[in-house]
C-alpha cells in the first residue's frame, strides 16, 4: 500500500514539473494538447509492421523533454509502470503471426523486409560481416509487430506525459474545452484527477484498518475483499453526494468554468504548424530506409 | 434588513427508510444573529443545515429564508444568499487549484474575470492564506484546508454563513485563528459544533437538539447552565464553564457525580 502511496504522490510530481517557467510552460495550452494529438494520431497511423518508420519519431519527445527542462528519468520511471499493459497487448502476436518476413543476415545485415515475399529489401547497411559468423535469422511478422507495439506505446504515452508535464492537467482540460470536447468529460477527468488521491487514501485507511486486526499477514480473503470493496464503494458515493451538494451551493449548472488567460499567438502558430510538418514527413517518407539506401547505394 | 432571517416553521423530516430526521421544529433567526445548533451525535444537526440550504426538502412544514418560502423556485436566490461550509474541506475544494476553487462561485454568479480575481484575492486575505492560491488543494495541512474552504463560501458574499462542524479536526492554534476570523465576520452565523467552548465564544444564542427535536432555544451561557438539558442532550459543560480540577477548591461537576 505504502508503494501505492508512493506512486500518487509521484503523479503529483506532475503538476510541480507543469509550473516550470520554459517558453514550452509558457506556451497556450492548446498548441501543445493540439501538437500532441496529431502526434499521437501519427504514430498510430503508421502500419502493423513498422518499425523503422517509428525511429525518426523519437525527437518531438526528446525536444520537448531537453528544451522543457523535464527529469527524462522520472518521465522513463512512469512510462515503465504502464509498460505491462502494452507488453500483455503485444506479447501474444509472435504466438499468432509466425510468418517470417524479415530475413537479418549476419555477414550483411538486412535492416528492414517490408512485403512477406522477403524479395523486396528495402535497406541494407554493409557491416562487412561479423568475423567468422555467417548464416541469417529469420524474425516472424508477430515480433516485428510486438516491437512496433512497443515503440508506439512508448512514443505516444511518454508525448502525454511530457504534455501534462508542461502544461498541467487542468490546463489540458480547459485546452480540451476550448476544442470542444463535452462538458460531463471535462468534469469526469478533472474529477478523477482530483479525487483519485481521496479514494487512495481511503482505501489505504480500509487497508491498515483490516491488517492491524487480522494478525496473520496473508493475502485479503475473496470474501472479505468483495465486501471491502463494497464498502468503498459506498464512501465514494457519499462523498460524491457531498460533493455535488457543496458544488450545488455554489452555483453548478453542469459546466466547469475557469479563469484561464488563453493566447494562440504566432509562437503557437509557428510551434503547431512546423511540428505537424516534421511529423507528417516522417510519416510519409522513411527516414532511416531513406538513409540506409544513401550509404548502402543499394536501390 | 427583512432578508437576512432564517425562519423553520412546523419543520418535519423523515428519511426515505423511515428513520425520523427531524420533528417539528420551529425557530427564527435575525439578521446579524449568530447561532449555535449543538446535541448529540445522530441528533439532527446536519439533516437540519442541508434543509437550510434545499439539499433536502422537508416533509412538513417550511422555511424561510429571507423573504421567501425555501422552495424549488426560489432555491437559486436562497443558496446566492446562504453560504455553507461542509465538514470536510475535501467535499468542498474539489478543483484543481486554490484559486479555481474560490473563483467557481463568483464565476457562476456570472461576474466578469477581472472581478472574480478581485473577488478571490480580497476572499483569500480576508482568511490569510492568499500565498496558497497557486496550490492544489490536496496538498494543504487541515487548517489550510478548512481557511480556504471559508474563503471559496465567504467570495460569493453571502448574506447567511452556515457551518457544520468547523473547528473539527483542527489543532488548538487553527481552531483559535478560525475563532478570531469568525469573530469578526458581521454575517448571520448558523454553526452546527460539538465544540461547546467554541459556540461559548462565537454564539449568544444557542439551538440544542435532541432525537430530531427542538430541546431548548436561548441565550448559549443560561442553557449551558443548565446541567439537567445537558445531561438530557449528551452534552457537558463547556471546559471553560467547568472547575479547574487543580487549583479549583470545589470539585469539577464531573468527577462529583
Amino acid at each position: 500500500m505504502a508503494n501505492l502511496h508512493n506512486n500518487l504522490f509521484d503523479i503529483f510530481y506532475m503538476d510541480t514539473l507543469a509550473a516550470g517557467d520554459t517558453w514550452l510552460h509558457r506556451l497556450d495550452p492548446r498548441a501543445k494538447v493540439l501538437t500532441t494529438l496529431i502526434f499521437v494520431a501519427t504514430v498510430v497511423s503508421c502500419g502493423k509492421y513498422e518499425v523503422s518508420m517509428l525511429i525518426p519519431f523519437i525527437l518531438y519527445p526528446v525536444f520537448m523533454v531537453t528544451l522543457a527542462n523535464l527529469p527524462i528519468l522520472y518521465i522513463i520511471k512512469k512510462m515503465a509502470l504502464l509498460m505491462p499493459f502494452a507488453f500483455f497487448i503485444g506479447i501474444f502476436n509472435p504466438l499468432m503471426d509466425k510468418n517470417i518476413i524479415a530475413r537479418i543476415d549476419l555477414t550483411g545485415i538486412v535492416v528492414w523486409i517490408e512485403t512477406i515475399g522477403l524479395n523486396n529489401i528495402m535497406g541494407l547497411i554493409d557491416f562487412n560481416g561479423l568475423k567468422g559468423i555467417t548464416g541469417t535469422i529469420d524474425v516472424s511478422g508477430g515480433w516485428i509487430s510486438f516491437f512496433s507495439i512497443m515503440m508506439r506505446f512508448c512514443l505516444t504515452v511518454g508525448a502525454a506525459l511530457i504534455l501534462i508535464c508542461t502544461t498541467g492537467f487542468d490546463s489540458v482540460c480547459m485546452a480540451l474545452q476550448r476544442f470542444g470536447v463535452p462538458g460531463p468529460f471535462i468534469v469526469q477527468l478533472m474529477f478523477l484527477y482530483r479525487y483519485m488521491f481521496v479514494l487512495i487514501d481511503e482505501a489505504s485507511r480500509m487497508l491498515r484498518a483490516r491488517a492491524l486486526r487480522t494478525f496473520d499477514t496473508g493475502n485479503i480473503k475473496h470474501n472479505l475483499f468483495g465486501q471491502m470493496i463494497g464498502q468503498l464503494l459506498l464512501r465514494t458515493l457519499d462523498r460524491a453526494q457531498r460533493i455535488h451538494l457543496a458544488m450545488c451551493c455554489r452555483g453548478f449548472d453542469g459546466h466547469v468554468r475557469m479563469v484561464r488567460k488563453m493566447n494562440f499567438g504566432m509562437t503557437e502558430i509557428l510551434f503547431v504548424a512546423g511540428w505537424s510538418l516534421v511529423i507528417v514527413t516522417f510519416r510519409m517518407y522513411n527516414i532511416p530506409v531513406k538513409i540506409g539506401t544513401l550509404i548502402s547505394e543499394i536501390p | 434588513m427583512s432578508h437576512h432571517i432564517v425562519q423553520a416553521e412546523n419543520l418535519h423530516y423523515t428519511y426515505p427508510d423511515g428513520t425520523l430526521g427531524l420533528n417539528n421544529i420551529n425557530f427564527r433567526i435575525d439578521h446579524g444573529e449568530s447561532v449555535a445548533l449543538v446535541g448529540s451525535n445522530g441528533a439532527g444537526k446536519s439533516t437540519l443545515l442541508l434543509h437550510l440550504i434545499g439539499c433536502l426538502t422537508p416533509t412538513e412544514g417550511n422555511i424561510r429564508i429571507g423573504d421567501y418560502p425555501l422552495n424549488k423556485k426560489n432555491l437559486k436566490a436562497v443558496r446566492r444568499s446562504v453560504g455553507m461550509v461542509f465538514q470536510d474541506p475535501d467535499d468542498q475544494l474539489f478543483m484543481p487549484t486554490v484559486f479555481d476553487d474560490v473563483a467557481f462561485g463568483p464565476i457562476n454568479l456570472g461576474l466578469p474575470d477581472a472581478d472574480v480575481e478581485k473577488r478571490v484575492m480580497t476572499a483569500l486575505e480576508t482568511v490569510g492564506v492568499s500565498h496558497l492560491a497557486k496550490r492544489s488543494p490536496h496538498k494543504l495541512s487541515g487548517g489550510e484546508k478548512r481557511a480556504v474552504a471559508i474563503a471559496t463560501v465567504i467570495a460569493t458574499t453571502p448574506d447567511i454563513l452556515i457551518m457544520d462542524e468547523p473547528s473539527s479536526n483542527l489543532d488548538p492554534g487553527s481552531r483559535r485563528r478560525l475563532i478570531s476570523l469568525l469573530k469578526t465576520f458581521t454575517h448571520t452565523k448558523i454553526i452546527a459544533t460539538h465544540d461547546l467552548d467554541m459556540a461559548l465564544e462565537l454564539c449568544g444564542r444557542t439551538i440544542v437538539l435532541n432525537k430530531g427535536e427542538l430541546a431548548a432555544d436561548g441565550e448559549t451561557k443560561a442553557l449551558f447552565h443548565d446541567d439537567n438539558l445537558l445531561e438530557a442532550s449528551g452534552l457537558e459543560k463547556p471546559l471553560t464553564m467547568q472547575g479547574c480540577p487543580f487549583c479549583s477548591k470545589e470539585p469539577i461537576p464531573v468527577i462529583a457525580k
